[in-house]
């Protein structure tokens, strides 16, 4: 026997890994998405230096007026600038949406190696457990831990969304970690005497991180909803904040007289869940190819 | 004659991939005619099921025929469209593929699938099921009624395969492909199907091409045989013609490569093929070959040979074709394999070693009191059909899966039963090689990483001394430095096996349990994994215990042999004694079930049904549901003791061993 020539096959998986971005960025609906995210966050970070009016303060004596060259979202019933306000309005969620989505990953992430590597009572307990959870509606549970935390802060709606989305995120990780498990190398692993957290975190995990990214991707739209929502019923941000949530929460009320005050922060929302939405279908696409 | 049921023409195909084309046939051409049965062989990557799904115009979408013409039945094939395409699939052209567990339909019932395939043709409801029942019978199910009405996953690999077949012979077709068509069956399931299918040729002529990468199995199914190597026919010619004097340096290296014959490892090493298939769609201006044969020269580089008769029907593309015989043995060394002293204390004992699962409510006896020896240094051959306990064996004594009750002891000591509670140096003395390197590997691990791993936790290795040592490894097992930064899917089959061997040798194992570590692999491959192997032994006298399907891999590389039926030891020996009897019933049908490339030989023992449950193994003997030489009501009732009846060599029948030798030997005299 002679000593093997290896084919040459290593830069096939950066060629890989080029041909997968380049895929990204031939999908159309990715370039849409992601250039409505990064359009946000330019707002979210230039804030009121790219606003034509303060976002927090009056400084027109019109109130309530409708659409028009100058404002062309029209004022709301303080005299604010609604343009000035839903450009000023991504900053909060474009971090607590994100940070609770971190947050759940995590969380969910290390439920669902448990679960799946130890499978018998762990798995028995937690799912129970996780059911349990699922079970309870977003808004009740929300309540509940803003008593517990006895604070109305954003950063208990932090936590609530960590909380809910964690046992779904978990879900689909168990499933991944058990096909996972089933494999020789875990047994390999095993039988040079590594313990349980080792073959979790260092064998198991990097194989199932698509999975994983593409989950966090899902979740995240789900999270800036459920950032929206929760602010809308009084958690989290208060006014004067430019929030859309807080806006929309705060001009309801008028909304047969100026429509525009709630119309343009809800659209605000709206774009970003679905510009999320589009960036991780097209993410998973690829992955999963 | 008139025109032959298929004609390939220069068949070129190309795929697309990364936006270039790349060519996977290189004009192929043959012929299958009426009533013939047509073998294809070569080892993976050679093209042989791209010449079958462009036949049945199956080629994945960025595959296309880029030159050349396919005739089936006297009609030009790649001219159907449309509904002339659906006709051609339905009445003239039949395909079987390897895995006939997706082949099926797993939501419907196989009545409603095999009768599918006469309510196509235009059957009414009531004729198809009574056809679907008279398929069955056809291909020799026992009891068509209840299998009808079964659903795919309730039948056996075997059966399902029949199933399969009915289905495709359902339209009496014009050709009938079959790809690999055994190739996950038992050795004793594979020669059932394959005399099935040698039958029913028989009966009703139809043209069969039959692709394989086991030239014993072609050797038995076809009258002619082409050798396909880089997407270029090779070599062609009748069978035993082409394997008794190949034309043709690959087919040479080929038929080299596969231990048989009764070779074992003391009397030499096997040889191998250099090298690696060329990448897909590589530009090539000589012979295909040149790069990896011996008898090479200039002219093979820059020429291409013309396929050209040696003979009768045979034809090989060879500028060396006359002397393609003497292609040059690769040189190996000779090796001093370990003497095994068995007077001695063995390495590991197995005593009374028993597996009970707990399935639904039901005790699954996967063991029963198995009780063997290995000795340093030396190879414990393990065999039987899937389902006797052959890897439940394995994860025992490794203690991945407790035991019910037994004891396994190393040098003397008792090892608990879990691996858990086993110290490092019970860890490292014991290690396995898996079947499938794909698996065995973390993907996401260099081979660096995976290396350095297990020699910092089974040998307490770090920094400077575990570099030293994985170089060390890794050239002993002969994986260059640029492989260690690789990840194991830029590796081969071959390479992938030689990692996961360089992972198990990394703590100086006393005993390493391979499991089939040779079955995913091509020939050529395999003939060097197995080498390495016993060069390892050779050198560290390390022990193995070998699982293989493959009884003349496991004949080549083992001291001694043990038989495993429905988790019992039946048959324990060396392996000389084991192979050439007289034997054990149920090993004699093993190896009589194997078709061999020297062909002829032995008749084959027909063994009745399927292995049983072990959830209810039968009363007494229990392979008297199937022995073809059970003696009467003591093999129901009383289990016979495993006894040495000769030196070293244990049993496990009523039969005495004097009263084996004369029925057998007469068999054999008779078969002669």
């Amino acid at each position: 026997m002679t000593s093997v020539p290896v084919p040459e096959r290593r830069s096939e998986a950066a060629i890989a890994r080029r041909e997968r971005a380049r895929a990204l960025v031939r999908t159309p609906s990715f370039v849409l998405g992601a250039s409505i995210i990064v359009f946000w966050l330019a707002c979210a970070l230039l804030g009121d230096r790219i606003t034509p009016f303060d976002p927090l303060y009056d400084q027109t004596p019109e109130i309530s007026a409708s659409p028009s060259a100058e404002h062309w979202f029209g004022t709301d019933r303080l005299g604010r600038d609604v343009f000035s306000r839903v450009l000023a309005g991504s900053r909060d969620i474009l971090v607590i949406a994100p940070l609770a989505t971190l947050l759940a990953t995590m969380l969910g992430a290390g439920l669902g190696l448990v679960t799946g590597y130890f499978r018998g009572i762990a798995d028995d307990t937690i799912s129970r457990l996780i059911d349990a959870v699922l079970a309870i509606p977003l808004i009740v549970l929300a309540v509940t831990v803003v008593a517990a935390l006895g604070s109305r802060s954003t950063w208990a709606v932090t936590v609530v969304i960590a909380l809910v989305f964690a046992p779904i995120i978990a879900r689909t990780v168990r499933a991944a970690v058990l096909g996972e498990a089933q494999l020789d190398y875990v047994e390999a692993a095993r039988l040079r005497g590594e313990r349980a957290p080792y073959v979790m975190v260092a064998e198991i995990l990097p194989n199932v991180m698509p999975p994983i990214l593409v989950e966090a991707t899902i979740r995240l739209g789900y999270a800036i909803f459920a950032v929206a929502t929760l602010t809308f019923i009084g958690f989290g941000l208060q006014p004067p904040s430019p929030d859309w949530a807080v806006q929309i929460a705060d001009n309801y009320p008028y909304l047969a007289d100026s429509w525009w005050t709630v119309l343009f922060p809800a659209l605000a929302i709206a774009s970003l869940v679905v510009a999320v939405n589009l960036v991780s279908d097209s993410v998973q696409q690829v992955l999963e190819r | 004659m008139s025109e032959p049921t298929l004609r390939v023409e220069g068949l070129d195909v190309v795929y697309r991939v990364r936006g270039y084309d790349r060519q996977v046939l290189r004009g192929v051409s043959f012929e299958v005619g009426r009533g013939e049965s047509y073998g294809l062989v070569g080892e993976s990557g050679c093209g042989k099921s791209t010449v079958a799904l462009s036949i049945v115009r199956y080629l994945p979408r960025n595959g296309r025929v880029s030159a050349g013409s396919i005739r089936v039945a006297g009609a030009d094939v790649l001219g159907y469209r449309g509904a002339t395409l659906r006709a051609y699939r339905a009445r003239t052209v039949s395909m079987v593929y390897q895995n006939p567990g997706a082949a099926l339909n797993p939501s419907l019932r196989v009545g409603e699938q095999v009768a599918e395939a006469f309510t196509v043709l235009g059957a009414s409801a009531q004729e198809a099921g009574e056809r679907a029942r008279a398929a069955l019978a056809r291909v020799q199910i026992a009891d068509p009624e209840s299998v009808l009405r079964r659903y795919p996953h309730q039948l056996s690999g075997g059966m399902q395969q029949r199933v399969v077949i009915a289905m495709a012979l359902a339209k009496d077709p014009a050709l009938l492909i079959l790809d690999e068509p055994t190739t996950g069956l038992d050795a004793t399931v594979e020669a059932e199907v394959l005399d099935l299918v040698a039958s029913l040729q028989d009966e009703l002529h139809t043209s069969v091409l039959f692709i394989s990468h086991n030239l014993g199995v072609i050797s038995k199914m076809c009258s002619r045989v082409g050798v396909l190597y880089a997407g270029r026919l090779v070599e062609e010619g009748p069978v035993e013609t082409v394997l008794r004097d190949p034309r043709h340096p690959y087919t040479v290296g080929l038929l080299r490569c596969i231990p048989r014959g009764g070779v074992r490892k003391d009397h030499g090493r096997l040889d191998t093929i250099p090298g690696f298939l060329p990448p897909l769609g590589a530009e090539i201006r000589g012979c295909v070959f040149a790069e990896r044969c011996a008898l090479a020269d200039d002219r093979c580089a820059l020429e291409e040979p013309p396929l050209e008769a040696v003979g009768e029907g045979h034809a090989s593309r060879c500028w060396h074709r006359d002397r393609a015989a003497e292609l040059p043995r690769e040189f190996v060394a000779d090796l001093e394999l370990p003497k095994v002293d068995r007077t001695g204390p063995p390495l590991l004992e197995l005593e009374g070693l028993t597996k009970v699962f707990r399935q639904r409510g039901h005790d699954v006896h996967a063991l029963t009191a198995v009780s063997a020896a290995v000795w340093p240094g030396e190879t414990l051959g393990l065999v039987g059909e899937s389902g006797s306990g052959k890897t439940t064996l394995a994860r025992t004594l490794l203690g991945i899966v407790p035991s019910t009750a037994g004891a396994v002891r190393l040098e003397g000591v008792d090892l608990p039963p879990r691996y858990q509670k086993r110290s490092r140096d019970e860890l490292r003395a014991l290690q396995i090689v898996f079947q499938n390197p794909d698996s065995a590997l973390n993907r996401r691990h260099s081979v660096r990483r995976i290396l350095l791993r297990s020699l910092r936790k089974l040998a307490g290795l770090v920094g400077s001394a575990a570099e030293t040592r994985m170089q060390d490894l890794a050239a002993r097992v002969r994986l260059t430095e640029r492989t260690l930064t690789q990840k194991p899917v830029q590796l081969s089959g071959g390479l992938k096996q030689r990692v996961a061997i360089a992972r198990a040798f990394a703590g100086d194992p006393k005993l390493v349990v391979c499991d089939e570590p040779t079955s995913a692999l091509d020939v050529s491959v395999q003939a060097a994994i197995l080498n390495l192997l016993v060069e390892l032994q050779a050198e560290k006298r390390v022990a193995y215990i070998f699982i293989s399907h493959d009884l003349g891999v496991v004949r080549y590389i083992s001291d001694r042999i043990a038989v495993l039926y429905l988790g019992r030891l039946q048959e324990l020996g060396p392996a000389d004694v084991v192979f050439d009897g007289p034997h054990h019933p149920y090993t004699e049908a093993l190896l009589s079930a194997v078709p061999t490339i020297d062909g002829g030989g032995r008749d084959r023992i027909k063994l009745e049904g399927e292995i049983p449950s072990a959830a209810s193994p039968p009363s007494g003997c229990v392979f008297h549901t199937r022995c073809p030489r059970k003696i009467g009501r003591i093999c129901e009732e009383t289990e016979p003791p495993l006894v040495e009846v000769e030196d070293g060599h244990h049993l496990r029948c009523h039969i005495p061993i004097d009263e084996l030798r004369r029925l057998q030997g007469k068999t054999e005299a008779v078969a002669r």
